[in-house]
């Protein structure tokens, strides 16, 4: 058991998923001798060389398209996007083609492809260096999206994701990166795709949260419990498919619902959530469904003042928590 | 280069233009929905470039595909049931004209978003290449990726063709010119009107008449090797000419009737058949003959089409997932 922090158990369950089969290779900008721009794939080019740690040309929609046809033949990419931001060139390839071969195809062929994305903000990253993007993938049947938050979670559900034989989109938060630490055992065990966690439980409030998110509304909770407010925590871990069950369970026991997101909140993935307790809960509910989102701005301000306005934090979300258990 | 039999390619062109009349036909009848885009003209490209595979080899086209299917063997059976949306389609009735696939053939089917599918030819080229040189198996197949003058212009075009180069794959690039970007001319969606010369920095290639299956089969047999022995891409642009509209809901504001009349001289079928005329290789009992079985072949097919059930309802959830959610 070693404490490692986010990226160092990304490193981890790539080397272990490429020294267990050699099928599995990794594309990116940079992720070879640069060893990625987070040092995320730091070292596995010594290792495996440079045919499968594969730094390519700064073209998105070729790095994406190209692990497609790679995984359609039998291989086992995983393709890097440097930052989440720069996936839409990808889009096309992600939607029409990944998402949808086994569909058209009769089920004859599948795309066992990663793609590794880093997203999210609060680091100062602006326009194209801090935004969500899950919205617009979680949209997409045929694909997964999978957003852990701690080094156990991500360790586990990347080896996962690799082993999946449908496309998967992991998203790894890059504040969580360095920041959040955590114990990640040296034996195997495994994570499922598809299953949330409650990393706290409360009775009075459910905040429904994922990535950064999740660190924050636990934080918030436990500055609730100091005023006596019962806060429960679910990190949802995977987007598609959503875990309903642990969700429902939840908000059914604590009768209110807090959804925190750092996406713009409209049309937001948090939307999903609200419809989703609002259908299937509706009579366990003792107040509003609430969602907590980033701000419906264009993008992510660079100018730190402006992007604490636009991020969920710990204090917002402690406002927002107070508010619903005074309802 | 296998020797070409002529009287076989024949065959499958005249295949490829009953098949596309009879689509036509029932696409009249609204038996066939949605969008049909045939390849009547091109027939001596697909014929005589798909030929010129070898079963280990792979095939990428676009959403004009029937002919390359046919050409590869696929049965016009599963092709016209899919057409119609049946359940004994090539795609269980999912994909319709623009999306054919065959596993077993290697036919890594149709594309409709024009120029993507580039992408996963190299992507495949580049497993080829992997499976060689990391997983050290044998694998000499080559990729054939389709596509059509319209196609050159995106960027997706210039990331295909660059990295195929880069990395020295095994992949022929084979541009259909067919003079025409859906309804726009080479001459207004380009200023590079000769298709090869934009990809010629990255690799070798050249513009060969595409009408004639006799030169499009050795150029393409060239090309084949060229990226079996290991050097690399290589880029042929086929002349050639749609007779038929882009679609078949196209009025053709873009050309007069006089334009096409003048281009039916050209038609690559007639132009084989006085071929084998000259060379005594055909008379015209012989012809009848082929065009009576190549007839009766298609309409077993729409009769196949025609028998087979539609898909159930609740196979629209099927094979979105391994294990459905």
């Amino acid at each position: 058991m070693a404490e490692l922090n986010l990226l160092e158990a990304i490193n981890q369950a790539i080397d272990e998923a490429m020294a267990a089969d050699e099928r599995v290779y990794i594309i990116g900008e940079d992720v070879g001798y640069r060893g990625g721009v987070f040092r995320v794939t730091d070292g596995l080019i010594n290792k495996y060389g440079e045919k499968r740690v594969i730094d390519s040309p700064l073209a998105e929609s070729i790095i994406v398209g190209s692990s497609i046809g790679a995984a359609l033949y039998g291989m086992r990419p995983i393709a890097e996007m440097q930052f989440a931001d720069f996936i839409f060139p990808a889009f096309n390839q992600i939607l029409s083609e990944a998402a949808r071969m086994r569909y058209r195809s009769n089920n004859e062929w599948n795309v066992p492809m990663v793609i590794r994305a880093p997203y999210g903000g609060g680091i100062h990253g602006a326009l194209y260096h801090s935004q969500s993007i899950e919205a617009f993938f979680t949209h997409i049947p045929g694909l997964k999206v999978v957003a852990p938050s701690t080094p156990y979670d991500a360790k586990a559900l990347l080896l996962a994701s690799i082993a999946d034989p449908d496309p998967v989109l992991f998203l790894e938060h890059k504040k969580c990166y360095r920041l959040i630490k955590g114990y990640v055992p040296d034996a195997p065990y495994t994570v499922r795709i598809g299953e949330a966690d409650v990393v706290r439980e409360g009775d009075d409030i459910s905040v429904i949260a994922y990535g950064l998110m999740r660190h924050y509304a636990v934080e918030a909770a436990e500055t609730l419990a100091s005023e006596g407010i019962s806060v429960e925590v679910v990190d949802l871990r995977t987007l598609t498919p959503l875990d309903k069950t642990t969700v429902l369970n939840s908000v059914k026991k604590t009768g209110k619902a807090l959804i925190v997101y750092e996406d713009n909140e409209f049309c937001g993935y948090g939307a999903e959530i609200a419809a989703l307790i609002a259908q299937e809960a509706f009579e366990y509910l003792d107040g509003p469904v609430q969602r907590l989102g980033g701000l419906d701005i264009p993008a992510m301000p660079y100018s730190a003042p402006l992007e604490n306005e636009f991020m969920p934090t710990p204090q917002k979300i402690a406002d927002r928590l107070r508010d619903l258990a005074a309802f | 280069m296998d020797k070409q039999d002529l009287l076989a390619d024949y065959r499958t062109m005249l295949l490829i233009r009953s098949f596309e009349e009879h689509c036509q036909q029932q696409y009249t009848r609204a038996r066939i929905g949605g969008f049909l885009h045939l390849y009547v003209g091109q027939e001596a490209v697909a014929v005589g470039a798909i030929g010129a595979l070898k079963p280990q080899d792979h095939l990428v086209t676009h959403y004009r595909d029937h002919g390359h299917a046919l050409a590869r063997g696929l049965d016009p059976q599963p092709l016209m049931a899919e057409l119609f949306g049946r359940q004994t389609g090539t795609s269980k009735g999912k994909g319709g004209s623009m999306h054919f696939a065959d596993d077993a053939k290697h036919f890594w089917g149709g594309y409709a978003i024009v120029g993507a599918h580039l992408l996963l030819a190299v992507g495949i080229a580049y497993g080829i290449q992997y499976k060689r040189e990391v997983l050290g198996q044998d694998d000499d197949g080559v990729v054939m990726c389709f596509f059509g003058d319209g196609a050159t212009n995106g960027g997706e075009f210039y990331e295909a063709i660059s990295l195929a180069a880069l990395y020295k794959l095994p992949i022929v690039f084979l541009c259909e010119n067919n003079e025409f970007a859906m309804g726009t001319p080479l001459s207004v969606h380009t200023a590079v009107t000769e298709i090869h010369k934009k990809a010629s920095p990255f690799m070798p290639g050249e513009r060969i008449n595409g009408n004639d299956v006799v030169e499009v089969r050795e150029k393409a047999s060239a090309a084949i090797e060229h990226a079996r022995s290991g050097q690399g891409p290589y880029f042929i642009e086929a002349m050639t000419y749609r007779l038929r509209g882009h679609s078949a809901a196209d009025p053709q504001m873009y050309r007069t009737r006089e334009d096409i009349a003048a281009r039916r001289s050209n038609d690559p079928i007639e132009l084989l058949k006085q071929k084998l005329l000259d060379e005594g290789l055909l008379d015209n009992k012989k012809a009848k003959k082929i065009e009576s079985e190549v007839e009766k072949e298609v309409e077993a097919a729409v009769k196949f089409a025609e028998e087979s059930p539609a898909p159930e309802l609740s196979e629209a959830w099927d094979d979105i997932y391994a294990q459905p959610l």
